[in-house]
Formats: C-alpha cells, sequence, structure tokens
C-alpha cells in the first residue's frame, strides 16, 4: 500500500464566489486570556482547508464557533449563509454541519458498540431503519469497521476511533465538515486511511467543505487552502504554493516558521544531535520475554530490549500495540505476567521506593494535578522526590526557564495550551534529575515549533546529562532523532535497530513507508480489500434528501434516541442498575425495621427516703409497667447524677421522706421526677408513661379509699388506621417515598454532570437535538427504573413486611410515576447547574436526603413547623408523597380523597424538570 | 519515617489546594454546616406543637366545656368544633391528628361515678406525633375532670403531684438535640464524599497512577486523604458549632468542646476511611453515589440521631455499635448536654478508636490490592 495524498488538489482556477465560513471581527476570551482577537476570514466553499498554528493560538475556539458549539462573543460569525448566532438559523443549519472535536473519540460513547454509536447519531438526525442501516453498511464498509460493529468504542485503537468518529460526523452528509486535529495521536498507518477516505468520501461529493485543523504540517501541505494562525490572529491564507512564494519556501514546516512573528522565531534552531558516547556494556534498562496479559488478551508479547546508559529509545508503533503497557512494567505500574526487567542492573520491583527515585515518567494522558498551579506542581513534586530542601527553589527556577514556562508559573495547568501542559509535565518529570526519563507520546498535539524546543532539550539532557530517554512516538522525524528504536505492533517487537538501518533493510525512501512496510507484513493493515473502492454514488455519501428533520420543535424521536442511548448504557453497567435496585431493597429493610418510635425498656431508678408502705407500693406500679426497667436503687443525688450523665438511667424517682404519713393525712406532697432531656423525643415519651402511670396510681388509690368511682372515667384512645400501634404499617409507607427520592435522583445527577466530564456534551451542542429533547430523553429510563424500584418495594411491603395496600393502588401508581419524575428532576437539576461530578452528586444529596428527612414531615407532620422550614415542606414534593403513600396504604382511600396531595405534586414535577432544562446551555459559554 | 510524614504532610496539602480550587464544593460545604444544620434542626418542632385537633362535644355541659377550653396554642391549634359525621373524612384527609370524642351525658356520668367514658381517636400514622400528643391530651382530660371533680366533693384525692425535671435540656428544646445530630449527619456525609469521590476522580483523571511512579507508598497517599479531609471537616464542624448552633442558635454547651471534637476527630478517621474503602469497590462515580447513598442512610437513621437507639430492634441495635456514628451520638450528648468528661465518656472513644483503626486497615489493605488496577 502507499500513502496518497490526503486529496488531489482542488481546480483553483475558480474558487467558488460565497464563502462557506465568513468571519468579521471576532473576539473570544476566557476569563483574562483573550483567545480570538478581531479575526477576519473568508473561508471559500467546497475545498479542503487546511487550519495551521502553533498551540493555544486560538484553532479550536475558531472551530467551536463555526460550528456553533460556542457562544459568538463578540464580532459576526456566518456559516452556510446564516448568521451563527441567530438561533434559529442555527437550528436549520447544524443537520449540515459536522463536527469532530479535539480529543480521541470525544464525540463518542465509550460504552455503547460502533454500531450503536452509528444508530445514534442516524437516529438523532431523523434516518429511519432501513436508512440508517444502509448508510451505516456504505460509511463502516468503507472505513473498514466492518469487522468490528459490536465491539465498545472504549476499546478501539484511537486510529479506529477517529474512523468511527469520522463515520458519525459524515452520517447525515454534511456540507460542512470540521475536524479539530483529527489525527492526533493516531499512528501513520491509521492517518494514512484516513485521509485516503476523507479523499474518497470528497470524490463523490464534490460541494462538501472540509476545514481541518492539524499540527501535522506534511498533511497540511497537501490540503487546498492554508490558514496560518498565531496568537489570535490570522498570519497568512492562501494555498499552499501561495503560501510558499510569499515566504519564499519549500516546506510548509519552514514556511509555518517563517510566517511567525520574529521574537517566537528567535528561539527556534534545527535540532542537532551529537553523536551518542555510550558505553557497550553500561546497561540502563534491560528487558527480557517481558509479557502482559489481560484475562485472554497478551498486550505485550515477550519483548525483550536492552537500552544502553545516555541512549534516546524510541518506540515506534500503532495505537493500541502495547507501548504504553510496556512502559508501565518498566515504572512497576503493572506488575508482569511474564518475563523481567532491570533498571540500572536492580529487578522492576513495584514496592520499591529507591529506585522510582531515579526515574521520570510522563504519561500519556495529561496528569498533572489541574488545580494546583505551575509553581505548586513543581514543588509538590521536588518535594515528594525528596530534593532537599533548600535545593528546592534553585531547581524550580532552573526547571522553569528551561522549559519556558516563566510567564504562567503561578497559573493553572488547565488554563494553559495542550503543548506547554506538556512542557510542564516533562519538568515535572524531571525536577528530581532522574536517571531515566520515560516518555508516553510526549509531543501529541504539540506543534512543530514547540516540539523542536523539546528534543532539544532532551538531546541535552541525554548528551550532557547522560540521562537515558525511552520515548514513544507518532512522528516520524522524531523516531528519525532516536539512536536506536523499535516498530512495534500487536505486543511484539518487529524490529529494533538504528532507524536508517531500518530503512535500508526495508529498501524503503523513508522511515513511515518502512514502518508501514513492516504493519503490513504483520498483518496490521486492518483495511478489507473493498474498502478502497467507494460506490460512485453511493446514496450516503451522495446528497439524497439528507435532512429530513431539521425542525426546531420538539422531537420525539430525537427524545426516544436519548432515551435509547440512555438504556443502553445503564445495561452495560449492570451494577449500577443492581446496587439502585437491590440497594433500596436493602435500605427499605434496614430501615423498615430499624426504626420504630414504640419505646420500651427505659432504665429507671428510685430513690426512696420514704421507705413505707404507700412508697413502695408507688416504685411496684412503675415496676410492673411494660415500658420500664428497674435497676439498683439511687443512693443519693450525686449517685442520681453521674448515673443520669453516663447515660445508664434514663429516669430517677425520689420519693420524700414522710411520703406515706402525708399523703395519709390529706397533706400535700410532692414526688421529684428526673429525667434525661438530651435527646428530647426519648425524653417527651418517658415524661408521658411517668406520667400515666402516677395519674393511675392515684386513681387506684381513690377507688381503695372511697370505694367509689366518682370523678373516675376512662379516655378510651382509638389509634385509628394502625390499631395496634405497629411501627412497621407506619414506617414503610414512609420509606418508599424517601428511597424513590433519593436513589433515582443521584443516578440522574450523574447521568447528564457525566457526559459534561467526559467531553460527549459536544453532541448536544451540535446536533439538531434540543435542549428538552436532552433531558427528557436521558431522563425517561431513569423513571422507568425508578418505576420497577417501586414495584419492587410495594412488592416487598405486602409479603415481606405484611402491610398491604389498602387504598387504591392505582393512585398509589399514578402519584408514583409523578413523583419518580420529580425526583429524577431533582438530579437533572443538580446536574444542571454543576459542572464536576463530586459536586452534583453532593447537591443531590443535599437536595433530597436532608429535605426529605427532616422538612418533609417524615417524622414530624409538616402542619407542625415554622417559618422557611414550612415552606419548603409544603413545596417539597415528598412530603406530598409521604401524605399520598399514608393514606393509600394505611387508611384505604384513594384517588377523590387525595385530590389536595396530587395537585402540588403535579405542579411539582414539570416545574423542577422545566427549570433543569433551562439552566442547560445549548451551547458552550 | 521523617521521610514519611513529609510525603503524608506534602500530599495532604495537595488535598487541600485541590479543594480549595473547586469553589461549588466550598459553597457546599458552608452551606451544610450553616444553613442546613440551622434551617433544619429549627424544622423539627418543640416538643408538641400546633397538633392539629378537633373536638365532637355532644356533652355541651360546664365540664365538657372546660375541657374543650384547655386545648390552645402553642401545643395544639385552636380545637375544630365537628360533628360526628366529619370525624371520618377529617381523620382521612390528615386534616386531623386528633380527635376527642364527649358523649352526651360525659359530665353527668363522671360525678355519678358510672363509668364514664370519652374517646380519643389518634392518627396512628402521624408516628410521634401521635403517641406523644395523646399522653398530653389524657393528662389535660384527667386534670381537668380531677378538678371539677374536687369542687364538688369532700377531697378524696390524694394530693401528690408529680414535680417532673428534665435535666440536661429542661424545656426539651429539640433543635438542641436536631443541631447535633444534623451536624453528625454531615460529617459522616462530607467525610465520605470528599475522601472517596476524590480518589474515583482522580482514578477517573488518572492523575493517581501520577502518584504511583513516585516514591510514595499506598500507606503514604491514604494517610494524606485521611488527615486533610478530616481536618477541613474538622474545622467546618468546629465553626458550625461555635457560630451556628452556640451563637445563633443559642444552645447551652454543657461540657467541654476540645473533648467533643477530639470524638469527632476519631469518627473521622473511621468514615474517612470507609470513604476510601467505597472507592476502591465503585469502579465509577455513579457506583459510588448509589454506594453511598446505601451507607450513609442507615448511618443517619439507625445512629440514634432520628430516633432514639431503645426504640430500635436488639439485632440493629448491635449491628450498628459497629458503626463509628452510634458511639458518636452517644458520646455528643454526653459531652454537650449531659457536660460529661472523659472519664464517663471513654468507653465510646476506645470503641469509636477501635472501629476507626479496624475500617482503616480494611481499606489500605483494599486499597493496596486495587491500587494497580486503578492506574
Amino acid at each position: 500500500m502507499t500513502v496518497t495524498a490526503a486529496s488531489p488538489p482542488s481546480p483553483l482556477a475558480s474558487p467558488p464566489s460565497t464563502p462557506v465560513v465568513s468571519v468579521r471581527g471576532v473576539w473570544t476570551r476566557y476569563g483574562k486570556t483573550e483567545a480570538l482577537r478581531g479575526i477576519d476570514l473568508d473561508i471559500p466553499a467546497g475545498l479542503m482547508i487546511g487550519m495551521i498554528g502553533p498551540d493555544g493560538v486560538g484553532k479550536s475556539s475558531l472551530l467551536s464557533l463555526i460550528s456553533g458549539a460556542r457562544v459568538v462573543q463578540e464580532g459576526d460569525v456566518r456559516v452556510l449563509g446564516g448568521d451563527m448566532r441567530d438561533r434559529r438559523h442555527r437550528l436549520d443549519v447544524c443537520p449540515r454541519i459536522a463536527y469532530m472535536p479535539q480529543g480521541l473519540g470525544k464525540n463518542l460513547y465509550p460504552t455503547l458498540s460502533v454500531e450503536e454509536n452509528l444508530q445514534f447519531f442516524g437516529r438523532l438526525f431523523g434516518h429511519d431503519g432501513p436508512e440508517r442501516r444502509r448508510r451505516i453498511d456504505e460509511l463502516t464498509r468503507a472505513t473498514g469497521l466492518d469487522p468490528f460493529l459490536s465491539r465498545p468504542a472504549g476499546k478501539l485503537s484511537g486510529g479506529m476511533k477517529q474512523k468511527l468518529g469520522l463515520c458519525c460526523a459524515l452520517i447525515h452528509d454534511p456540507d460542512l465538515l470540521i475536524l479539530d486535529e483529527p489525527t492526533t495521536g493516531v499512528d501513520p498507518l491509521a492517518r494514512a486511511q484516513f485521509w485516503d477516505l476523507i479523499a474518497d468520501i470528497r470524490k463523490t461529493q464534490g460541494q462538501m467543505s472540509v476545514i481541518v485543523a492539524t499540527a501535522y504540517m506534511d498533511e497540511a501541505q497537501r490540503f487546498d487552502w492554508l490558514v496560518a494562525m498565531d496568537d489570535g490572529n490570522v498570519l497568512d491564507t492562501g494555498t499552499p504554493q501561495e503560501v510558499f512564494d510569499r515566504t519564499g519556501t519549500t516546506s510548509l514546516e519552514e514556511a509555518f516558521i517563517a510566517l511567525l512573528p520574529e521574537e517566537k522565531k528567535r528561539g527556534h534552531r534545527a535540532v542537532v544531535i551529537p553523536p551518542l558516547e555510550a558505553e557497550e556494556n553500561d546497561i540502563a534498562i534491560e528487558a527480557q520475554g517481558l509479557t502482559m496479559r489481560f484475562g485472554d488478551f497478551t498486550a505485550v508479547d515477550h519483548v525483550s530490549f536492552r537500552i544502553r546508559r545516555g541512549e534516546i529509545f524510541g518506540f515506534l508503533g500503532s495505537n493500541g500495540c502495547g507501548k504504553s503497557t510496556t512502559m508501565k512494567m518498566l515504572t512497576g505500574l503493572l506488575p508482569a505476567s511474564e518475563g523481567k526487567a532491570w533498571l540500572f542492573g536492580k529487578e522492576v520491583d513495584s514496592s520499591d521506593i529507591s529506585t522510582r527515585r531515579r526515574v521520570g515518567y510522563m504519561s500519556q494522558a495529561f496528569s498533572l494535578y489541574g488545580e494546583l498551579t505551575v509553581r505548586q506542581n513543581l514543588e509538590l513534586h521536588a518535594r515528594l522526590f525528596h530534593v532537599p530542601r533548600e535545593e528546592i527553589p534553585a531547581r524550580v527556577t532552573e526547571m522553569v526557564e528551561r522549559f519556558d514556562l516563566t510567564h504562567v508559573l503561578e497559573e493553572l495547568p488547565e488554563s494553559l495550551p495542550l503543548g506547554m501542559r506538556q512542557r510542564l509535565s516533562l519538568a515535572v518529570a524531571m525536577v528530581h534529575k532522574p536517571d531515566l526519563l520515560i516518555l508516553d507520546e510526549p509531543t501529541s498535539g504539540v506543534d512543530p515549533v514547540a516540539r523542536d524546543g523539546f528534543w532539544r532539550l532532551l538531546v541535552e539532557l541525554s548528551r550532557r546529562d547522560k540521562v537515558t530517554i525511552f520515548i514513544s512516538t507518532h512522528f516520524m522525524n522524531e523516531a528519525m532523532r532516536c539512536d536506536r528504536m523499535s516498530m512495534m505492533h500487536a505486543g511484539k517487537v518487529l524490529d529494533s535497530d538504528v532507524p536508517q538501518r531500518l530503512i535500508d533493510k526495508r529498501g524503503a525512501k523513508d522511515l513511515e513507508e518502512a514502518f508501514i512496510g513492516y504493519l503490513v507484513d504483520a498483518g496490521g493493515d486492518t483495511r478489507s480489500p473493498q474498502a478502497h473502492s467507494l460506490q460512485e454514488g453511493a446514496p450516503a455519501m451522495s446528497g439524497e434528501p439528507s435532512h429530513p428533520d431539521t425542525g426546531g420543535a420538539f422531537s420525539l424521536q430525537r427524545c426516544l434516541t436519548y432515551a435509547w442511548r440512555e438504556t443502553l448504557e445503564l445495561q452495560r453497567d449492570p451494577v449500577r442498575a443492581t446496587l439502585a435496585l437491590a440497594g433500596s431493597l436493602i435500605l427499605m429493610l434496614v430501615i423498615g425495621f430499624g426504626m420504630t418510635t414504640d419505646i420500651n425498656e427505659l432504665s429507671y431508678a428510685v430513690l426512696d427516703r420514704d421507705g413505707s408502705l404507700l412508697s413502695q407500693n408507688y416504685a411496684l406500679d412503675i415496676s410492673g409497667s411494660d415500658y420500664f426497667v428497674e435497676h439498683a436503687p439511687i443512693r443519693d443525688y450525686d449517685d442520681l447524677d453521674l448515673r443520669l450523665k453516663d447515660g445508664e438511667l434514663a429516669l430517677g424517682i425520689e420519693i420524700p421522706p414522710g411520703f406515706g404519713r402525708d399523703v395519709s393525712a390529706g397533706r400535700q406532697v410532692s414526688i421529684g421526677t428526673w429525667f434525661d432531656g438530651a435527646n428530647p423525643s426519648r425524653a417527651e415519651t418517658v415524661q408521658g408513661y411517668i406520667q400515666g402511670l402516677h395519674q393511675h396510681w392515684l386513681t387506684e388509690q381513690v377507688r381503695r379509699r372511697t370505694g367509689s368511682s366518682a370523678g373516675t372515667f376512662s379516655l378510651e384512645n382509638r389509634y385509628r388506621y394502625n390499631p395496634d400501634v405497629q411501627s412497621l404499617p407506619a414506617m414503610v409507607p414512609l420509606v418508599i417515598p424517601l428511597l424513590l427520592l433519593m436513589l433515582p435522583a443521584m443516578l440522574t445527577a450523574l447521568a447528564v454532570v457525566r457526559e459534561k466530564e467526559i467531553g460527549s456534551i459536544i453532541n448536544l451542542y451540535v446536533t439538531p437535538v434540543t435542549r428538552s429533547e436532552f433531558m427528557l430523553g436521558k431522563q425517561a429510563p431513569y423513571v422507568g427504573l425508578a418505576l420497577i424500584n417501586f414495584l419492587l418495594m410495594v412488592l416487598m411491603a405486602i409479603f415481606i413486611f405484611g402491610v398491604p395496600v389498602k387504598g387504591s393502588f392505582p393512585t398509589l401508581l399514578l402519584a408514583a410515576t409523578i413523583y419518580c419524575i420529580s425526583a429524577t428532576g431533582m438530579g437533572l437539576l443538580a446536574s444542571a447547574l454543576t459542572r464536576s461530578q463530586i459536586a452534583a452528586m453532593f447537591l443531590a444529596m443535599i437536595g433530597t436526603m436532608i429535605p426529605a428527612t427532616t422538612l418533609g414531615g417524615m417524622t414530624d407532620p409538616v402542619s407542625s413547623m415554622e417559618g422557611g422550614a414550612r415552606f419548603m415542606g409544603e413545596i417539597y414534593p415528598a412530603s406530598h408523597m409521604f401524605t399520598i403513600s399514608r393514606g393509600v396504604f394505611a387508611k384505604a382511600l384513594g384517588f377523590s380523597d387525595l385530590a389536595g396531595s396530587f395537585l402540588p405534586l403535579a405542579i411539582s414535577a414539570p416545574v423542577i424538570v422545566g427549570v433543569a432544562i433551562m439552566l442547560l446551555k445549548k451551547q458552550e459559554a | 519515617m521523617l521521610t514519611r510524614l513529609s510525603n503524608i504532610y506534602r500530599l495532604g496539602v495537595k488535598e487541600l489546594w485541590s479543594l480549595w480550587r473547586d469553589p461549588i464544593m466550598l459553597v457546599l460545604i458552608a452551606f451544610v454546616f450553616t444553613v442546613s444544620v440551622y434551617t433544619s434542626a429549627n424544622s423539627t418542632p418543640e416538643t408538641l406543637h400546633n397538633a392539629a385537633i378537633a373536638i365532637v362535644d355532644e356533652d355541651d355541659s360546664p365540664l365538657s366545656q372546660r375541657i374543650v377550653s384547655s386545648f390552645y396554642p402553642p401545643q395544639f391549634v385552636v380545637p375544630r368544633m365537628i360533628v360526628p359525621q366529619q370525624i371520618d373524612p377529617g381523620m382521612d384527609a390528615g386534616d386531623f391528628t386528633f380527635v376527642l370524642h364527649i358523649p352526651y351525658g360525659f359530665q353527668r356520668d363522671v360525678l355519678a361515678g358510672r363509668g364514664a367514658e370519652i374517646q380519643l381517636n389518634t392518627d396512628a400514622t402521624r408516628m410521634s406525633q401521635a403517641f406523644t400528643g395523646s399522653g398530653y391530651i389524657q393528662q389535660i382530660v384527667n386534670g381537668e375532670v380531677n378538678e371539677f371533680v374536687n369542687r364538688y366533693r369532700a377531697n378524696t384525692v390524694p394530693q401528690v403531684d408529680l414535680a417532673i425535671r428534665a435535666r440536661f435540656n429542661p424545656t426539651l428544646n429539640k433543635s438542641w438535640f436536631g443541631a447535633l445530630a444534623q451536624i453528625i449527619n454531615q460529617i459522616a456525609m462530607l467525610s465520605i464524599i470528599l475522601t472517596g469521590a476524590a480518589l474515583i476522580r482522580e482514578r477517573e483523571h488518572g492523575t493517581i497512577e501520577h502518584l504511583l511512579v513516585m516514591p510514595v507508598t499506598p500507606f503514604e497517599i491514604m494517610m494524606s486523604k485521611v488527615w486533610s479531609m478530616g481536618l477541613v471537616v474538622l474545622l467546618a464542624s468546629a465553626l458550625s458549632v461555635n457560630l451556628v448552633v452556640r451563637a445563633l442558635m443559642h444552645v447551652p454547651i454543657a461540657g467541654s468542646l476540645p473533648l467533643f471534637f477530639a470524638g469527632a476527630a476519631l469518627v473521622l478517621f473511621s468514615t474517612t476511611s470507609m470513604g476510601i474503602f467505597l472507592a476502591t469497590i465503585a469502579r465509577n462515580m455513579p457506583q459510588f453515589g448509589m454506594l453511598m447513598i446505601l451507607v450513609l442512610l442507615p448511618l443517619q437513621m439507625l445512629s440514634g440521631g432520628s430516633t432514639p437507639r431503645e426504640s430500635m430492634p436488639q439485632l440493629v441495635q448491635d449491628v450498628m455499635l459497629f458503626a463509628p456514628t452510634t458511639h458518636f451520638v452517644e458520646l455528643g450528648q454526653a459531652i454537650l448536654f449531659r457536660g460529661a468528661g472523659f472519664d464517663v465518656v471513654w468507653p465510646q472513644f476506645a470503641a469509636t478508636f477501635a472501629i476507626g483503626v479496624v475500617f482503616f486497615a480494611v481499606a489500605l489493605a483494599r486499597f493496596r490490592s486495587t491500587i494497580s488496577a486503578m492506574a
């Protein structure tokens, strides 16, 4: 296979008259940072447009404005003939735009399979079943993804993820395709295949405009028209040839550097690598038969190599071939399944702390603390690696100067462009002056100038400081700079040697060709043969009625699409659903049996200072009660005090001296009781019991003395609805609404905010789905889950607790349905307000548990509360659900009896969901 | 040893910085320890408050009128006078918790000693209010009847009254106890969220991997989270006790606050460990959320903070002895309200410490064995 140019240069003699994108005076600011500074730009239609420039110059910001994902702060953005600030135009035009954000598979759902991801996007754009099938088959056949339809997107290699992302973008035949660094972090073979695919599609669909931001200059060189950007401004536009002519250069890499302003260019000079002077036997890293298995899958298969001290050793291989795993085994992060490795002659042992100090590791994903400033990150790592305290400031300064981070010292890494973050990662990995650096794709997504700067540092470290460097990369020019390198594929090392010798061995013209040759030999070309030919005029690519549903009105299909997707995700994580269902049953058991209000076996003791027959009779009367358990008599006040204090006694009774005599004489006497008021609800019960007993004793005395029962009466207390005064029939109807509130709210809260944290929220921004379709669609499966939950709990109430539903079950079911909508709505609200999962979880917890248990009238009726708490209790849906549940379970009531509680419940559900929808944003701010 | 302590200290400081840079979390922490404590403590009505009562008076005698006029706010709402037909609908709708039914000829029967009977209907689904309320009503009716009868007859009833004194909280002000229960709940909730969810986030963002290649041990990583997040919660609760509970709500504190916070620190040791333990079980944040509710809700409901422990089945009482919050509720009550000293509460301290050590050890073992899978 040969690597072809991305596309044949289009005839530029007649550029289309109306630009596809027209930008005037656009500014974008994030806080104090100015990402775009007054951009004016017209992008011609029907071409392949390349956007090049260093990191953090505003390429991504501009692309997200064009795609409609981000709010236009200032200026004018016209795309496909309309104003992107106009909501109506965005809705009209978004089915004609496809946007693939930066990052591998950022808009995909990792737990969904390839097929399901494609189905999801197809449905969102309103295609019917057969139409979707046809388009998916076409696209997957063309991209060679068809054998992997059932594989979860998260388990695809980087290149395949990007192909899938492209398929998802193309499924609705866009007129404008926006790709933000689609090949960053993708291996050369997959990259070549990716561009072939785009070229094929453009062949069949000539009018499509494609805008690509890229860090690979060799890719950009093949585009029709270029936009060079720097520092929020456009430096130059034109065909590559025009750019070369203007700058007097022959390659884009040079042209790009020539275009940069003076002060940025100054630092740049070509990377020169002095020859390596290493002792043949001075080995820094040695691996023998290193193997890693995850279940059946062998990620690394008997890999062996030796790396000399001070050598720069490169790892080149396709995505997912085991490079990162090998590196992790060397650092001790993963224990090897088989084989051994030595660092500086010592066997790798994850518990060996001292070796770790000699190693600096930089992982593929950015993994520094985003909440610490650049300086704090450096200092923290210096301290953890036990750099002597007095050396730390000097060391930090040295690193900062070396990596050119001085002006961002007090900033948070999250606000830095990718290239700068990579430099910081490297600085952090080196702050303790390690003897060995293990760098996993350190330059992915870094612009050419910064990359060269980075390599000059590496060379200096290797040659001057004799630091051994073990590096993996996707850039061929970087691999060429290594002293030796290994080609890796599918867990195996294909060959290791000096790069030039590898090229010679294959007789290739350059390293890329050699590498692809090795891969193809190893069976790494995953494309099926027919993939090369897209059928001419294949409808998926050739503008049939491709935009069937563009209306801004509520679309049930799109809403159901989200519901379907959410259901799939729930299915893929069965633990989550099981926890929700089993959890509620367990909790119901615990709380149902655990929380009762009948209090008995209260401990008491008597201080009898009289000792008469009558006083003994009084004490005996109390000890006869079921409620009280007598403890040893109290000796004196101190004894009473101590025993109350340590909680031994709940009640102390003092019968005064001369009690019997005074009572007989009809004199006024007084019995003293002291009880523990620390827990007021228990104290009240104690008080009630003792007063009752006292009264009973008095009545007895009267009867005994006078023989008459005049003045006596009996108060017949009928406990309604729960005649035996059992706790269960009272508790169970309360526990159900409580659990029905907390668990669904928590699940829903995370469902939305997770998309924000992981990045797939972008699909809300750039597809025709509206906020209400999105929210309601996501909510539906959780309402369903909550209802299953409800039914299970009702069954448990009936069969395990023996608490029957005395009233109308349909009424209860209706109330539960409305209530579940409110409960999940509260989850939506929590996630609309927050940006991180922790905060959403916390908010959902505060918003449900506390109000429901204290304000909702669970233990104390709402009517007896006051002030703000009363108001909250009155409007909180749980209060009304408690009333309905109690009414139906215990009081045998039906709908008409409970209409008064249904009304507020029915109002709260749409209000909560509506507010949540309003708080969600359809565009990034 | 020194390097170990310094690592623990450094990593802990890092945790504090992370929290400091998350304004939403800070606001929420402030909220739960101030507004939330205040409102929910005050929401619990003071003893019997505004109980809804209705009276059917068929007797319409001086005695029955005496009884009717003896129910008044704030314990009761002004009684609604109703006819017997209104009893059932009114109770069904939950309009009245109590209906007192005085039958025809009640006064006559009382004076004649002919087994007079008065009927009280109580809505038993109203739980606590039903039980305390019906006791109250019985007192009131008794008192009125006795006084009435005594005026008509010689003094035959013994003159024994019951002097009732509630120790430690003389007015049985529920907001005191409510505030304590709230603070204890918040301590448990926050410490679990802060450590557990933060660990899951580190895993989801890949920063845990970074820690693992550095010369630090899992013990140090875990210890750092325990002390830093424990400190945050301890400080927040100290501020809450001093500013909200003491200054704003005027709850008198009987015992020694330092002793109370020493107990809180011990509890935090175990709850933060619990958070880490949960995080090692859950594979992602939604699972962690579910697990957390599963743990927190029983802790809140069954520790004795919302209903007295005596009323729970023996099995539940025994199981809950393994929960640190149970001992915390006990020692909190003893120290804050009963003014108990260390000589009294040392068993709770010992139990809490023992539970903390066990939780920490289990969490550490689990953390060690799963940490490599986290990277």
